[in-house]
Order: C-alpha cells, then structure tokens, then sequence
C-alpha cells in the first residue's frame, strides 16, 4: 500500500489535484508562506506554542463521546462522537486560525484577512485576532450574513470589521474571491487565513496539519478506549477541513473505513446542491485543481445546502486524491435529512449539533444500523449548533 | 504570414513608439457589439485588442470587470461563441488579438482543442490569469506548440529572481502589472515604474506592456516614455457599462479612445 500521508509534492500536488493556480500578484506570497510554514513546522518554540494555546485557550484535548443512547437505539456499531464542537469558539474551526495567526506573527503581518461561510471560521479568526492585538478583517456573503447573524454578532463584538459581498450567489466562493482580492491588493502587510482545506498550495496542506490534531487525538483516544482501532470515520465535506483533520491520521491503518458527506441540498439537480462528486468536474477554481460544480463552458454552477459552510462549489484537492485511491469514500445528506438529523442528535443526545455537523450525524443515523454491535463508529462532531438555532426554528417549528 | 503581434512591435519599434493596448470584455453588452467595438478601436488608434474571455469568478479583477464579465455570461457569451465572434471580426479587421481569461474556461473546452481553435479563428496571444509558468512546468499538458504567443504577468511583488523564470517561457509581449491590486483606475501612476521596466528589461527582448489602472492621457504619457505599451482597460470597460444601451455606442468608444491612443504615440521612447 502506498503511503497517503507523504503528499502533496513540493509543488502543492495531489496527484492530479491542488497546486498554485492564482495571479503572479499573489506567487511570492505564497511561496513566502510555503517556506515560512516550512520552517515553523520543524520549530520545536513555535510547536509549543501552539500546543499551549490550543491546550489552554482553545480546550483541547476535545473528549471522545461514546453516545450510548443513540447506539442502543440505531441497534448498530457503537457510535462515539469527536467533540470538536466544546472547543472554544464552538467549532473545529480555531485549531486552523490558532495556527496560522502565529504563523502571521512569526513573518511581521499586521493585518488579518479571512473568509466565512457559516461564520465559524470567522469567529475563530476574530477571536485569534483579538488576542494577537490584529487588525481583522472578514469577508461574508450576504446570503450567509443574514442565514449566520449571531455569527456576525460575535465576529463584530469581537472587533472584526465584517464586509458583506453582494456578487454572484453571495455565499462563501463569493467571500473567497473577495478576500483574495484584498489580498491581491495589501499582501505586503496582510496575512489570509484561509479556513479550509481548499484554495492555492500552501493552504490544502497548512490547514490540514493544524486540524491533524483531530485525528491523532481520535486515535489516541479510541486505542485507550476500546484496545482497537474504529471500523468507520464519518464527517461532513464541504472544503473538507474537518473531514481530513479526522481521517489523515488514520489514513495507512487499512481497516479503518471513510466516509465523507457532502450537501445533498434540495437533491443532486442542477443549483440545488453542493455535492461535487455528485456531477462535478475536473476543473480549476480558487487556486486549487479540483471536483468542482462546474458547467461544460466552464463557468462555476450555482449550488445550494441548507448549511452555509457546506455551500461551497469545490471540494479540498486531497479528498479528491484520496477517493480517487479508493481511500475515502464520499455520501451526501439531503437538507431534509441534516435538519431530521439536527433534532435527532438534540432529542437523543442532548447535544445540538451545527447544520454542517448534521450531514455528518444523518449518515451515522443511515450507517451505524447496518454495521455489527461489536464495529465501531467514530463521526467528527465538528461544530455545535447554537448559530442555527434561528434558521432551524425558521424551517422545523413553524 | 508572422503573428500580427510581433508584426505590430516591430511596426511600431522601428516609429520609436509605444503601443496603444485596448481592454475589453468581449460579449459586453453583447457578441454584436464586440464584433463592431473591435474594429472601431483600431480605427480609433488602437494598436492591439485584449479580449476579455468571461468567467463567473474573476477573482484578479475589479468590480469594474466583474461586472463586465457578468452582463457578458448574462448576455450570452461562451468560449464557443467569442470564438466565432473573434473569426467575425477577422473579416472586417487585422488588428491583433489577445484572450484574457482564467483557466477553469479553457479547461472545460480541451487545453489543447483550445489552442487549435483559437488560432484557428484568427487569435493572436493568450493571457491566462491563474495559469503560472510554475504549472505549465510541472503539467506537461499546458505546454503546446501552439503558435499563439504566451503573454505572462509580472507584478510588483515578483521578486527579481523570479523574473527570468516568468519572461523565460513568454511570448509576444509581458505585460507588467503598474499596481499591486486587482484591476481598475487609479488616481496615480507608481513611482518606481521604470526601475522595474528597466529590471524586466535586462532579462527579455519581448516588448513590455504596462497595465491595471491607467485610465487618462497623462499617464499615458507617463507610462510610454518608459514601456513599449499602454494598456487601458477599465476606463473604457466603465464607458461600455454607461453607454452599453445608447444606438451610438461605437462612435462615444471612439471618440472616449482616440485621445488616449493619440497620447501614446505623442512620446517618443527609448529614443
């Protein structure tokens, strides 16, 4: 078997998937970052700073939840629940902006720029900023603002400046080309944390290795636990940060399955979903070779998801590397299902999970049913739900 | 038959005058209109036509281009069809003809079918804006043989080292990014332009283009005296989006172009 965790090259490839597809403007600042995070990777200091901040202010280690009540009652595999969701700021998403706002600080950048789609990845880097004593500065889409506005809320009381993007579809691709185009135009004082594994090498592989820690705690976690290693790793994809943050440690222990669910939004028909390996194509958006939604003139589809953190029309250049090696495999949930899901979890479990998390939770509530009582599932809880709670009461109590 | 670019340099080298680069979306307001902006550029004094391919997420561009892009793709426009427009526009005019567009486009419609095709309905270059020569080096299938020259960007962040790398694999002309930031007019024109016109210079005999927010006569003679063109693009793509439903579009494009094509060849350079 060939090793999986060797990748990407030097020059950011997944095989046929990532690289460095953007502007000359912005080249010499991602080489700059490529070799920087080179360096800082290797650095025991900047190691252990990371460790103590996500220790001490993020709250790792994030415990691993056997949800004895949901397991008895899908009668399948025992089902444990990766809490990233109790992490500071709710979501996965801060171990990436913990990451990188250091990186920032390690090459003298003043100024912090970000894109968000469901506003957790904007909320981390708010929260990161404030602690740094940077200047922040996050792009949303419209769309996502209203369907997201604690979110909003937070990232302003937080001193972010948050600017609305009124283009296209108004969601997060739109927040993205925004944010490169700031970055285009201050890249000599500003560093973009970008906040999925998508995008221009070096961010599939920086983001990656900072939501690592996943997996490896997983792992950790499970061995201690059950003396094995889990038969199913589930998690929902939409650049597919917290889906690889999960998988990648896993990934030479050739038992150990993958799922990945993607937004299966009003159903797999034209601009009613965001599920890439459900109709996509190869293509190229945003920097990265990828699965995108794109049409044959090569112009980028409109897509939809419940979820605005899945709403997006590229998949991460890894996740289609590792499902074209037959590693991971990739589902997706419709709305309805997600909101079902949503409840589910809440009613059994007590936990109420964000919308994103939810595709992942509808595939357990599919899968754990047929597996064995003595197989072990282990799903990515990757952010909670509090941010939901207006738009799901919007669409399940009226 | 020479490609038409090297034909308008050499024209233009032996006058000791820069050319006049026009921008504009192609499909803006709609394919007809291109097929009659073009050839009025070139009689307004236009050397050269960059030819705006759209894509929905022009993620190097201004909103003045965005913008332009999507009444374009709202209009219409396709890669097929700009093509056809481009093979229109070649009975009527030889001026030379450059696409400037991302990749996702060309990838869709076959690297290589796109090359033929293109050439075949009389283009002359291709700028592809996300497509670095760092890619073309590590997948052999963005390099063709095509005759349609490679014109490359250099901006202002390109360290000098990197320079040679960039103007190495190019053709035609390189086109030298005046501003950091995406495109659209600017107040000023910078400072250090010919340092770096003169660093590009020591690595290529290609002519050097100058480009992203020159908008008026001035700095048009500003940028002349030091380059070997002047592209200006957002200040006429803004006249298209203001008079795109006027009967006399062509004649305001004209008249709007002509003084500023005129500036350019008023400087002597590199005399």
């Amino acid at each position: 078997m060939t090793d999986l965790q060797k990748l990407p090259d030097q020059h950011g490839h997944f095989g046929p998937y990532g690289g460095m597809f953007v502007p000359e403007t912005l080249m010499d600042a991602l080489n700059t970052l490529t070799e920087e995070y080179a360096k800082a990777r290797e650095d025991k200091t900047f190691q252990e700073e990371l460790a103590a901040t996500l220790k001490d202010f993020a709250g790792r280690p994030t415990p691993l939840y056997f949800a004895e009540r949901l397991t008895r009652e899908l009668g399948g595999a025992k089902i444990y629940f990766k809490r990233e969701d109790l992490l500071h700021t709710g979501a996965h998403k801060i171990n990436n902006a913990l990451g990188q706002i250091i990186l920032a600080k390690r090459m003298g950048k003043k100024r912090i720029i970000a894109e968000t789609g469901a506003g957790q990845h904007g909320v981390a880097t708010a929260t990161v900023c404030a602690r740094a004593g940077m200047e922040c500065v996050i792009y949303m889409g419209a769309v996502d603002m209203e369907r997201q506005a604690l979110n909003v809320a937070r990232m302003r009381f937080l001193g972010a400046k948050v600017v609305g993007v009124t283009a296209g579809q108004a969601t997060l691709k739109e927040a993205i080309n925004e944010a490169m185009r700031d970055w285009v135009t201050n890249v000599r004082t500003t560093h973009y944390i970008l906040g999925s594994a998508l995008g221009s090498h070096p961010y599939p592989m920086i983001v990656r290795d900072f939501h690592r820690v996943i997996g490896e705690e997983a792992r950790r976690q499970v061995l201690e636990r059950e003396g094995r290693l889990p038969d199913l790793l589930v998690a929902c994809v939409g650049g597919g940060s917290n889906a690889i943050g999960l998988f990648w440690p896993f990934l030479n222990d050739e038992n150990v399955k993958m799922i990945g669910v993607e937004a299966g939004g009003r159903g797999i028909r034209l601009g009613e979903h965001a599920a890439r390996f459900e109709g996509g194509k190869l293509g190229v958006l945003q920097g990265t070779r990828t699965y995108l939604l794109t049409d044959d003139d090569g112009q980028i589809q409109l897509t939809h998801s419940v979820s605005a953190g899945l709403d997006y029309a590229a998949i991460g250049p890894e996740h289609a590397y590792l499902r074209d090696q037959g590693r991971i495999d990739y589902a997706f949930a419709t709305d309805d299902e997600a909101l079902s899901a949503f409840q589910h979890l809440s009613q059994t479990e007590g936990i109420i999970p964000a919308l994103e998390t939810a595709h992942a939770v509808a595939h357990v509530l599919k899968a754990a049913p047929t597996m064995n009582p003595d197989q072990i599932l282990v799903a990515n809880l990757s952010g909670r739900g509090d941010k939901d709670v207006a738009q799901a009461a919007s669409i399940l109590l009226k | 038959m020479g490609n038409r670019i090297d034909q308008t340099f050499e024209k233009l080298r032996a006058s000791k005058q820069a050319a006049m680069i026009a921008y504009i979306a192609a499909g803006d307001p709609s394919l007809d209109a291109t097929e009659a902006i073009v050839p009025a550029l070139e009689r307004a004094g236009v050397d050269l036509v960059e030819l705006g391919l759209p894509f929905s997420d022009p993620l190097a561009d201004g909103i003045v281009n965005q913008l332009a892009a999507a009444r374009a793709l709202e209009a219409g426009a396709t890669t097929v069809k700009v093509l056809e427009c481009v093979r229109a526009i070649r009975k009527k005019s030889q001026v030379p003809i450059v696409l400037y567009t991302y990749l996702n486009p060309i990838y869709r419609y076959g690297f290589e079918r796109f090359m033929k095709d293109a050439e075949a309905s009389g283009v002359d270059g291709l700028l592809i804006l996300d497509l670095p020569p760092d890619e073309v080096d590590s997948n052999p299938d963005f390099a063709t043989d095509s005759s349609l020259k490679r014109i490359r960007l250099i901006a202002p962040t390109t360290p000098e080292s990197r320079i040679t790398k960039l103007t190495a694999g190019a053709s035609g002309f390189i086109y030298y990014v005046s501003r950091e930031g995406v495109t659209g007019e600017r107040a000023d024109v910078a400072e250090t332009l010919s340092e770096r016109v003169a660093a590009i210079r020591a690595t290529t005999s290609l002519p050097i283009a100058v480009g992203f927010g020159i908008s008026t006569p001035e700095q048009v003679k500003q940028v002349a005296a030091v380059s070997d063109a002047v592209v200006v693009g957002s200040a006429i793509v803004k006249r298209i989006a203001e008079w795109g439903a006027e009967p006399d579009l062509v004649d305001r494009l004209s008249a709007f172009v002509a003084p500023i094509a005129a500036a350019t060849k008023s400087t002597l350079h590199r005399a």
